[in-house]
């Protein structure tokens, strides 16, 4: 029972580390003049109000989701990956460019294609850091922003070149964006809603991850290199090719994140020229998701319903009691602050339970000679 | 044309404004040195930046005092160092991901207060361009180097004034082994948490100066999220410069000149896609560091909490 009080306690953390942020957002929402209490409760509205805003939030939460997916995987494996904005870009890009020109396909298979295409697009662009990483000791913190801004001008380029619609390149307007895709090759819709399959391929992937990380070889690899690299490389495993494919794998669902969002929500891609134009900065927040989830899959998957709650409600917010939806930006940061601060009751709570339960179990010493024994054998076996 | 870019006048122009366009780097990337000299690892610059940026740039608009902006800016930068410090000192919490959310909660908040403040984009009249007798006179060198504004300055006394603190101090013998063994220096009786304190706190004070120095010196506006990767760039910039003031200023040196470069190459209409321009300093950033392959490793205790022993 104890145990159980215990287990759910550590559980709820987070959420009780979530309200704590809400509660600051509730001062900031008095010094703004508004109450907090309405300002809520249309955030509540926006997020789950009916089934439409209910299909927004899931909408939201799936590149989050798939994002996060990644993220678990390469923080498991000790790579930090920040690169998930320009991997989604390059995978839209890649999957875009498949969708608009296989056009002679069944719908199924170009869909198909293009995902795939989404998954290679990002793997590539978090293979490279991978790579540099592993076998030039380039920090992948610094690589995966540096390629950040490389993939954003990279779109910028296309959209406003090679792969601009054909329909704007004539007008004098000249808007940065592809054509769009016909409407075979979509993502079909689940619900009567904006509700797209993007949503339960993240989940049945979130499951997948799961056995990848927990029952195969190579998760458990990936694993062992992010907890201690040189006892691995001393146990035969190649460290830097599980590096290479941790970042790799992890770009790759970022890259079907950002397929997704053109498959499913806005059926072409079009740039503001900045990489959130685009992403909606899922590539950070579903770093932001997943760290919320304890980097577990599974987790993961209610805690980017949470964020995509966050950020629907966000605009249903600005509209009832005109606060900008930026200040859901700053509570994100601070849920993520407070999440991360948290584990330390987590981990002292432990602490303690561990001191309890070897108190408990010292025996007293064992009666002399009893430890003999082993000497004596030993002794005798030399 | 391509040959236009040889020119004296336009070789000069690179040179000055990549000088100038290297100060917010330098701010932030010195400030994070420090951090990361002590074992701080703070992924927030960018946040810090941010607010850095819009507090410095609305003091100086609504009270006409530059200076009183800058000092601004360097308080909530310093603020947000200290919310750091409890964190990671204090709470042990983990360092690259609590500076995520800094990053998220100053890109939010900035946003936030621009909105409700002031609304539309207006522009300050920034520090001015100083002039030196004599200096300022000297052909060429003279426009590069002796006709900044005082920030540019600054920053550039801020580089040999880290070295020599880092390399030829106690406090920065005691920074460097908080950084490299806490342990040991504990038991030395080094203060491990207040050292970690004070560069964190010195890192977020130095980032409000890099945003105020894009807000109120360099671009002379505030726009929501206008430092746009600049933060993360200038924390590439310490792994580049390998932990070194003096690694840190070429590494974003050459940021800049190539960052400057292609820019004039816009202004004259040189036949490169505006968006390929863009992304060259990001390239040649990464092929420098495959070429180099950094033999100088992290300081050992890089993200990681201290706690003392019992």
């Amino acid at each position: 029972m104890r145990q159980k009080l215990d287990t759910l306690f550590d559980a709820l953390l987070p959420v009780i580390a979530t309200l704590a942020a809400l509660a600051v957002g509730a001062v900031m929402l008095l010094f703004l003049k508004v109450n907090p209490i309405v300002a809520y409760a249309a955030l509540w509205d926006g997020a789950f109000g009916n089934s439409n805003a209910f299909a927004e939030t899931l909408v939201k939460a799936t590149p989050l989701l798939l994002v996060g997916l990644g993220i678990c995987i390469s923080f498991r494996g000790d790579v930090i990956n920040i690169g998930g904005e320009g991997q989604m870009i390059i995978g839209a890009v890649l999957a875009t460019w498949v969708g608009l020109n296989f056009t002679g396909l069944p719908g199924w298979l170009t869909i198909t294609l293009s995902m795939f295409a989404g998954f290679v697009g990002g793997a590539i662009w978090g293979g490279i850091p991978g790579v540099l990483k592993a076998y030039f000791r380039v920090n992948e913190i610094l690589s995966t922003v540096m390629m950040n801004a490389i993939a954003v001008q990279l779109m910028n380029f296309l959209l406003r070149g090679p792969m601009i619609d054909p329909a704007q390149a004539e007008l004098a307007s000249q808007i940065p964006q592809t054509a769009r895709l016909e409407e075979i090759f979509r993502l079909p819709r689940l619900a009567p809603t904006r509700l797209h399959l993007g949503a339960l391929i993240a989940v049945i992937l979130a499951v997948l991850v799961y056995i990848l990380l927990w029952r195969t070889t190579l998760g458990y690899r990936i694993r062992a290199v992010g907890q201690n690299p040189h006892a691995s490389r001393y146990a035969g495993i190649k460290v830097q090719r599980y590096m290479v494919l941790a970042l790799l794998l992890s770009g790759a669902f970022a890259g079907l994140a950002g397929a997704t969002q053109v498959f499913g929500v806005n059926y072409r891609m079009i740039t503001d020229g900045s990489s959130s134009g685009f992403t909606g900065s899922a590539g950070f927040n579903g770093i932001v998701a997943a760290l919320f989830g304890g980097l577990h899959p599974l987790l993961t998957i209610p805690a980017s319903i949470l964020f995509g709650a966050l950020l629907v409600g966000a605009n249903k917010m600005q509209r009832v009691v005109q606060v900008p939806s930026a200040l859901i930006t700053a509570l994100n940061g601070l849920v993520v602050v407070f999440v991360v601060s948290s584990e330390i009751i987590r981990k002292r709570r432990q602490r303690k339970r561990e001191a309890v339960a070897k108190r408990e179990n010292d025996t007293p010493p064992p009666p002399a000679g009893v430890g003999d024994t082993k000497i004596q054998q030993a002794e005798a076996g030399s | 044309m391509i040959s236009d870019l040889f020119t004296t006048t336009v070789l000069i122009g690179i040179l000055a404004s990549g000088i100038r366009l290297s100060t917010p780097y330098l701010f932030a990337a010195i400030g994070e040195t420090f951090g990361q000299k002590s074992g701080v690892l703070n992924l927030g610059v960018e946040g810090q930046m941010l607010l850095g940026a819009f507090a410095s740039f609305y003091v100086a608009l609504t009270t006409g005092n530059l200076w009183l902006g800058l000092l601004t800016a360097m308080f909530v930068g310093a603020l947000m160092g200290l919310a750091m410090a409890y964190v990671t000192v204090n709470l042990h919490a983990e360092q690259g991901i609590s500076g995520i959310g800094f990053y998220l909660f100053g890109l939010g908040m900035s946003d936030l207060l621009f909105q409700k403040l002031m609304g539309t984009v207006e522009t300050v009249k920034g520090f001015p361009e100083i002039y030196i007798p004599g200096l300022s006179d000297i052909p060429g060198i003279g426009k590069i180097f002796f006709s900044q504004n005082i920030l540019v300055y600054l920053a550039y006394l801020l580089v040999p004034l880290a070295w020599f603190v880092l390399n030829k101090t106690t406090l920065g013998l005691k920074i460097r082994s908080v950084g490299e063994n806490p342990d040991a220096a504990d038991s030395l009786g080094v203060n491990v948490a207040r050292i970690r304190y004070f560069t964190i706190i010195l890192g977020g004070t130095l980032s409000g100066v890099a945003g105020a120095s894009m807000s109120i010196a360099l671009l002379n506006v505030f726009q929501q999220n206008m430092t746009s990767g600049l933060g993360f760039i200038a924390v590439a910039l310490v792994y580049f410069g390998a932990w070194s003031p003096i690694g840190v200023l070429g590494g974003a040196l050459l940021f800049s000149f190539i960052n400057s470069l292609q820019l004039w190459m816009q202004v004259l209409s040189i036949p490169i896609p505006s968006d390929i321009a863009v992304m060259m300093p990001y390239v040649v950033t990464i092929l420098v560091l495959v070429a180099t392959v950094s033999k100088v490793r992290a300081p050992s205790a890089l993200s990681k909490p201290f706690e003392r022993g019992d």
